[in-house]
């Protein structure tokens, strides 16, 4: 079953065009990336499937279309997004944002709460440590394990992460892409976009290629992972 | 000047304070959580002084025409916002909200008014009225406006104002009124006479500011009016409806500013239009302090209070002026000592 299908998406700022007829999908339980250097569109991408931007063409998410949808509703439906901001609660504990990402289970009372609490810290020990630390003051590597744990604490069915090795150092890198493959098993389809295409395509099993706002190459990540165009663009040189 | 009159005017400062304290707090929650700059707060105090003032004289008071005609705006505008995405369960709550409640605080306003219940119950009926009108105001006419820029915010705030003073005038009259107080006994300590309302309202706001401080800082709908304050895009991202955060707010500066006007109507009289300048003072406190943090917005209202009473006893007639003039050296201040803009990123 597809959790996600986008068909022939197109945003704009301004009248330009950022992305533009787009089509990719996503099955249950599977994790696709979307790779591609900067500017190509990524996060423009994944703010038009959350509702974050008004795009134009269809996305279903389950079988429904929920083009006309806000963000909060796309949340209680069960998707969460990572943004390449991270977008967190600075002033705030990291407990209290990781309480916050559950907010759309507030009925659940506490007792789920916390149970949901003591998962992401299992999965995150760090975070843990540091629950009554603020926010705004975690290292970048903190951060993005509070953002990602802030996003599963709303349980999604789909989480779309962008760009999660953004900034970081090679072995916590490795340690975000570990935590990915974990959530394999749980049942959460992941959505990736990164610029690390040798990493991003280890842990998938699609991908697409996304340059000037279109999809160029699509398929199994072992095959893209082969193709002689992916080799010399970005698997070729070691990143910076 | 000796000690006693010092005292005396000390004492005012601090009563006076306190009540432009509440008013600033609840600015700042709502410019926070919405990015309004709540103009209209002052009109809540008139009409929560004069619903209690006429309650008090055993009337059916006029705002509760206001309230019912306000609810059932609120009512078509949000049926109309959400026309797409309607539900069921989502239309009986907007209905049980906006038509069915203040249909209820009516009836119950009508029959309980007559019957002169008593100072307290009057207090909290005149709050049950008033509150609800901030909510639905936020719908009529905040809301579809949830991602305008700061000054088209405002612009809107005045409107809202502007109608207000109109509206208070054809509901409550030109007329001004007093009530009765909480409480005329009078204490003495030492040289110091104290008011039974004075200890009231220094009582009652430092209560509020307890359960506000609660609110915030132990429950999770706290935190989620904070989290929007810190990061709306955060906020939506986790499902915490920036609509939703602005009804609690609202309902909150409505409550404070209503109970604001049933504490000062014992202590002074109150016209449609008073609230204005009221506000105004409470306004200044949240401007030094700095429309972001709640404590130094609390210690500005009360400077803001005895700056007042001493200018009063000093020189009357520039009474305002000198309070208003207080907030130029803290601009000028601020603006020196801050290098970047922070609003509309
Ligand atoms: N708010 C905006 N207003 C105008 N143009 C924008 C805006 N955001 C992005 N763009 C443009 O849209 C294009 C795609 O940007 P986007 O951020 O989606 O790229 P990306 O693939 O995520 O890049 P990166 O890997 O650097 O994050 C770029 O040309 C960018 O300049
Ligand atoms: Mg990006």
């Amino acid at each position: 079953m597809k959790i996600l299908e986008i068909d022939a998406v197109s945003v704009a700022y301004g009248g330009i065009p950022a992305v533009t007829g787009i089509s990719l999908s996503v099955e249950a339980g599977s994790i696709v990336t979307v790779i591609g250097p900067n500017g190509a569109g990524k996060s423009t991408l994944l703010n038009a499937i959350m509702g974050v931007l008004p795009a134009g063409g269809v996305i279903r998410f389950q079988g429904q279309p929920i083009g006309g949808t806000n963000i909060e509703a796309r949340v209680q439906a069960g998707m969460s997004l990572v943004p390449e901001r991270r977008e967190l609660f600075a002033t705030m504990s990291v407990e209290d944002n990781l309480r916050l990402g559950g907010f759309r289970f507030r009925a659940d009372g506490h007792a789920a709460a916390a149970r949901e609490l003591e998962r992401i810290f299992s999965l995150f020990p760090r975070l843990k440590e540091r629950r009554r630390q603020e926010a705004g003051t975690l290292s970048g590597g903190e951060r993005q394990m509070l953002a990602m744990g802030r996003a599963l604490m709303a349980r999604p069915r789909l989480l779309m992460l962008d760009e999660p090795s953004l900034g970081l150092a090679p072995l916590i890198v490795r340690d975000i892409f570990h935590t990915i493959t974990e959530l394999r098993g749980t049942g959460v389809a992941i959505l990736l976009v990164e610029q690390n295409a040798r990493a991003a395509l280890q842990v998938a099993d699609r991908g697409y290629v996304l340059e000037t706002g279109r999809v160029t190459l699509e398929g199994d990540s072992a095959t893209l992972a082969a193709d002689h165009r992916i080799v010399e663009m970005y698997l070729g040189q070691v990143r910076g | 000047m000796d000690a006693t009159i010092l005292l005396i005017l000390v004492q005012d400062g601090v009563v006076n304070g306190a009540i432009y304290a509440l008013l600033a707090l609840s600015l700042v929650l709502v410019f926070a959580v919405t990015r309004v700059i709540f103009i209209p707060q002052g009109e809540f105090v008139a009409y929560g002084a004069l619903t209690y003032a006429a309650l008090d004289t055993g009337q059916l008071p006029g705002s509760v025409w206001l309230l019912c005609g306000l609810g059932l705006a609120a009512c078509v505008c949000g049926l109309w916002q959400q026309r797409r995405t309607l539900t069921a369960g989502a239309t009986t709550r907007l209905v049980l909200q906006t038509v069915v409640l203040p249909a209820a605080i009516t009836a119950l306003a009508a029959f309980v008014a007559p019957r002169k219940p008593g100072v307290l119950i009057e207090a909290l009926l005149a709050l049950a009225i008033v509150t609800p009108m901030a909510p639905y105001l936020y719908r009529v006419a905040f809301q579809a406006l949830a991602e305008a820029s700061v000054l088209v915010l405002l612009i809107a705030a005045v409107g809202v104002h502007l109608a207000m003073v109109g509206l208070g005038l054809v509901f409550f009259g030109p007329e001004g009124s007093r009530a009765t107080g909480f409480s005329d006994a009078v204490l003495s300590f030492g040289a110091l006479t104290v008011q039974g309302q004075a200890l009231w309202i220094v009582g009652l706001t430092v209560v509020l500011m307890g359960a506000l401080y609660g609110f915030f800082e132990f429950t999770l709908f706290g935190k989620a009016l904070r989290a929007t304050a810190v990061n709306r895009l955060g906020a939506r991202l986790v499902g915490i409806a920036t609509a939703q955060s602005g009804v609690i707010a609202f309902t909150l500066a409505g409550a404070i500013g209503a109970l604001s006007g049933v504490l000062i109507a014992p202590l002074t009289t109150v016209y449609y239009d008073t609230g204005f300048l009221v506000g105004l003072k409470g306004f200044t406190a949240a401007i030094i302090g700095g429309l972001a943090s709640y404590p130094a917005a609390a210690l500005a209202a009360i400077l803001v209070g005895i700056v007042e009473s001493f200018s009063s006893f000093w020189a009357s007639a520039f009474k305002e002026v000198i309070v208003f003039t207080v907030i130029i050296p803290v601009l000028l201040w601020r603006s020196l000592r801050s290098t970047a803009v922070e609003e509309d990123e």
